[in-house]
């Protein structure tokens, strides 16, 4: 008797679509110019926009750029995550200071970053530090808060368990708090990710530190628009790229915690 | 009794599923009929099937073959001549609803007039003993009153035969006996007809006029064994009855060989 | 209502409560008059002209921003913040449950969507300055070229996941399409919604202020970076100061109306914990 797989023809429906989606998307967009509907100076053909993109992957200026761009990312969310991770357990841990802190975390996380650039400009010109005020004070609230979260959610029943045996201080942090705390850090993690490239690139845009941001800024004012579209490619493959990367990394680190409750098929 | 329709009539029901890993045939060969106004327990081991049989008798599921028939119309989909209790109370009440928006809800469509729908709800929560907390959300209730709201709703709906679904295997013992006494009292005052599955035993010999024993899939019934126990019941007097006893004993016996794999089919005799 | 013999205890239950109301008001305002005294102190012992005193900034505030400049540039850039994450309300939870509902048009979706929300909403204000020139309406597609995706991708994602059992309760009492749309499926959702909900506020914001700084001349991001520009330092961290009181604003603002429309949410999980 074949066996016959369900799931694989399902799969298999939702790749061709996906596919079909996506080629569909194109078409439209290679028509549009092509029958003249916008103008090819404000929207590209596609193909345009694909040789161009090409050309860039082969320029070692784009890489270098590129280069930039993640440098800046990488350090921001860097130092983002380390104080964000310090600080939030600390705090997450002693309850006086979660209740001293409140008022303070709830009303400098609203503030967009956006909003200090033109004081990291004044402080550090057109340098990376500029941008790295930006990434940082972003990044830093989106692990901060998950993690107050994460150590607040020590189950009871585990921390009197623990209490009882008599653990010392390092061994509950290492068996009971990092263990409930870690899904949590890898959801701010991811998070704090995708908010640290947006704002690496919005820095870049609007102080013109060198990176992606800037060649777009500068493909922009001068007119550039295959340039520009082909940059914006780039940037949305890298942003999906990220995240891909980040929730793998947040799954493997969770299949031991959780056990995935199967969908009852029927 | 012979010119009243049979309520309910399942003929040679049988539901084969696809799954990955071949064909399930969940459900055998399944004949029984049903009469207006009667309680009829089924019991069988886990995993045989009663569930599916639930849902194909709702018309939830198509089956592969054989037909159900309600009132001598066939069933081809979820009619208002049925109404369901699910096991997961917590799970089929909608949590952003009130106790009576849930009741009243299946009644939306009905086209009743306002009076009579409210009239209909409230009457229904207060034969379950929940007049009171109409205005609260299922989930500010225990899981025992949660599923009275589910069975006040399946009566609000003022189906001709009640479904349920394994509705106590998920409470504790004391609220299910609480809640079995309700089922009977619903039965008997109101003559709502009951189809009740359940792999507890004791609670199908308990509650039920009849009840049929299923093998283990491919499912077929077992016996169909009549409860000649009095209609008025209690948790201990009639739990201590002799007849009680023999009555569960043979049922528990036909599970244990249905476990054991031996479908025995007995011609089913009324 | 009190007799003699509770006399005793009332005076100590009354010290109790103020114990608390006092309490929580030092924590609430402890911390931050802290930092505003430090900053004072900071400023005053050190000349650093990038970090004027907080009554410095005050003053400033109450210059820029209470008069005039307040019709001219806060008021039309709140209008326009208010009406695209509205249109990106409306339009998002609308499109997302069709497409929800709709399997093949998921399917068919999905990757194009994804695609659209896995790039930095900044990057396309170029495109969309591009494609409409700089106007208002400009202004006003930017914030819903960003605020849009996380409340489309939320609502797909909440309207696919209905509860299974529900549903099959929903069929078995006949309950009709339509009632199932309205009493299940986006309540059901609106969790999930109201998470996309807040991203776009934030992400709403930052084009807000984006497209003004380098797209505009007038508007909120507008006057902060002339004042950058000019080293009107006071009036740049005045300015900073209205955009936290602005963020701030919206975050209360959807708190309020998130906790309203998600009482039944908060209710089962305070239950599961207790």
């Amino acid at each position: 008797m074949a066996v016959r797989s369900t799931r694989h023809r399902r799969w298999l429906r939702k790749t061709t679509l996906g596919i079909a989606g996506l080629v569909g998307f194109l078409t439209v967009w290679q028509l549009i110019p092509t029958l003249g509907i916008v103008d090819a100076q404000y929207l590209p053909h596609v193909t345009d926009v694909a040789v161009r993109l090409v050309n860039e992957l082969r320029d070692l200026a784009f890489w270098r750029r590129l280069g930039d761009t993640m440098t800046a990312w990488a350090i921001g969310l860097a130092i983002a995550s380390s104080a964000a991770v310090a600080l939030g357990t600390v705090v997450g841990l002693v309850p006086f200071l979660r209740r001293a802190t409140h008022t303070t975390v709830e009303f400098l996380r609203p503030i967009p970053s956006v909003a200090l650039i033109p004081l990291a400009v004044l402080m550090f010109g057109i340098r990376m530090q500029a941008a790295l005020v930006i990434i940082v004070f972003a990044s830093f609230w989106q692990v901060f808060v998950q993690v107050i979260y994460g150590v607040a959610d020590i189950d009871a029943v585990a921390r009197d368990t623990a209490r009882s045996f008599g653990l010392t201080r390092r061994a509950q942090l290492r068996h009971l708090v990092l263990p409930t705390a870690l899904p949590y850090l890898m959801t701010g993690l991811r998070l704090a990710a995708a908010v640290a490239l947006i704002l690496a690139i919005t820095a870049e845009m609007v102080i013109g530190n060198p990176g992606l941001g800037r060649m777009i800024e500068l493909s922009r004012s001068a007119g550039d628009a295959v340039g520009l579209y082909a940059l914006v490619v780039v940037t949305g493959l890298l942003g999906l790229t990220i995240n891909i990367v980040f929730r793998f990394i947040e799954r493997r680190t969770l299949s031991w915690h959780q056990s995935i409750r199967g969908e009852e098929v029927l | 009794m012979a010119d009243r329709p049979t309520l309910l009539r399942v003929e040679h029901l049988r539901k084969v599923y696809e799954s990955d890993i071949g064909d399930v045939e969940a459900i055998g060969d399944v004949s029984f009929t049903m009469e207006a106004g009667e309680l009829v327990c089924i019991v069988g081991p886990s995993g045989c099937g009663k569930t599916t049989l639930l849902k194909c008798i709702a018309g939830l599921l198509r089956p592969t073959s054989g037909t159900i028939e309600i009132f001598g119309s066939v069933v081809t989909g979820p009619t208002p001549a049925m109404a369901l209790v699910f096991q997961e109370y917590g799970r089929s009440l909608y949590p952003w609803l009130t106790v009576e928006e849930n009741v009243a809800l299946p009644l939306r469509h009905k086209k009743l007039e306002r009076a009579h729908r409210d009239r209909l709800v409230y009457d229904s929560l207060e034969a379950v003993g929940l007049l009171h907390a109409a205005r609260q959300h299922p989930w500010q209730l225990s899981g025992g009153m949660q599923q009275r709201v589910a069975i006040a709703r399946a009566i609000a709906y003022e189906p001709e035969v009640l479904i349920m679904d394994e509705p106590f295997a998920a409470v504790d013992a004391q609220t299910r006996a609480e809640l079995e006494d309700l089922v009977r009292e619903l039965h008997l005052a109101r003559k709502i007809s009951l189809l009740f599955v359940t792999h507890d035993i004791d609670e199908s010999v308990y509650l039920g006029e009849r009840v049929l024993v299923l093998s283990k899939s491919p499912t077929v019934v077992l016996e169909d064994v009549v409860v000649d126990l009095p209609a008025d019941r209690d948790q201990i007097t009639t739990r201590s009855l002799p007849r009680f006893a023999e009555l569960r004993t043979r049922v528990y016996g036909h599970i244990q060989r249905a476990k054991q794999g031996e479908a025995v089919t007995t011609p089913t005799s009324s | 209502m009190t007799t003699q013999a509770t006399t005793v205890g009332r005076p100590s239950r009354a010290r109790g409560v103020l114990h608390r109301i006092t309490a929580s008001f030092l924590f609430a305002t402890g911390l931050p008059v802290i930092l505003v005294a430090a900053w004072a102190a900071y400023s005053t012992y050190s000349a650093n002209r990038f970090f004027p005193g907080p009554l410095t900034v005050l003053d400033a505030f109450v210059d820029t921003w209470v008069g005039p400049a307040f019709l001219e540039d806060v008021v039309p850039s709140l209008l326009r913040l208010a009406g695209g994450i509205l249109v990106s309300i409306v339009v998002g939870v609308v499109a997302g449950t069709v497409i929800g509902l709709v399997h093949w048009l998921r399917d068919l979706t999905e990757p194009v969507l994804e695609f659209f929300r896995a790039i930095p909403p900044p990057v396309l204000i170029p495109i969309v300055m591009l494609l409409l020139g700089i106007t208002d309406t400009m202004k006003l597609v930017v914030i819903v070229s960003g605020a849009i995706w996380p409340i489309l991708l939320n609502t797909i994602e909440g309207v696919r996941s209905t509860d299974s059992v529900m549903i099959e309760t929903a069929r078995a009492f006949g309950i009709t399409r339509a009632e199932r749309l309205w009493f299940l499926v986006l309540p059901a959702a609106s969790p999930r919604i109201m998470t996309g909900v807040r991203q776009a506020l934030s992400v709403a914001l930052i084009l807000m202020v984006i497209s003004e700084m380098f797209a505009s001349s007038s508007g909120l991001g507008y006057r902060i970076a002339y004042f950058q520009r000019n080293y009107l330092i006071a009036q740049m961290w005045s300015g900073v100061l209205l955009l936290g009181l602005i963020g701030v604003f919206l975050a209360t603002v959807f708190g309020i109306v998130e906790r309203r429309v998600l009482r039944w949410y908060h209710g089962i999980k305070e239950v599961d914990r207790g």
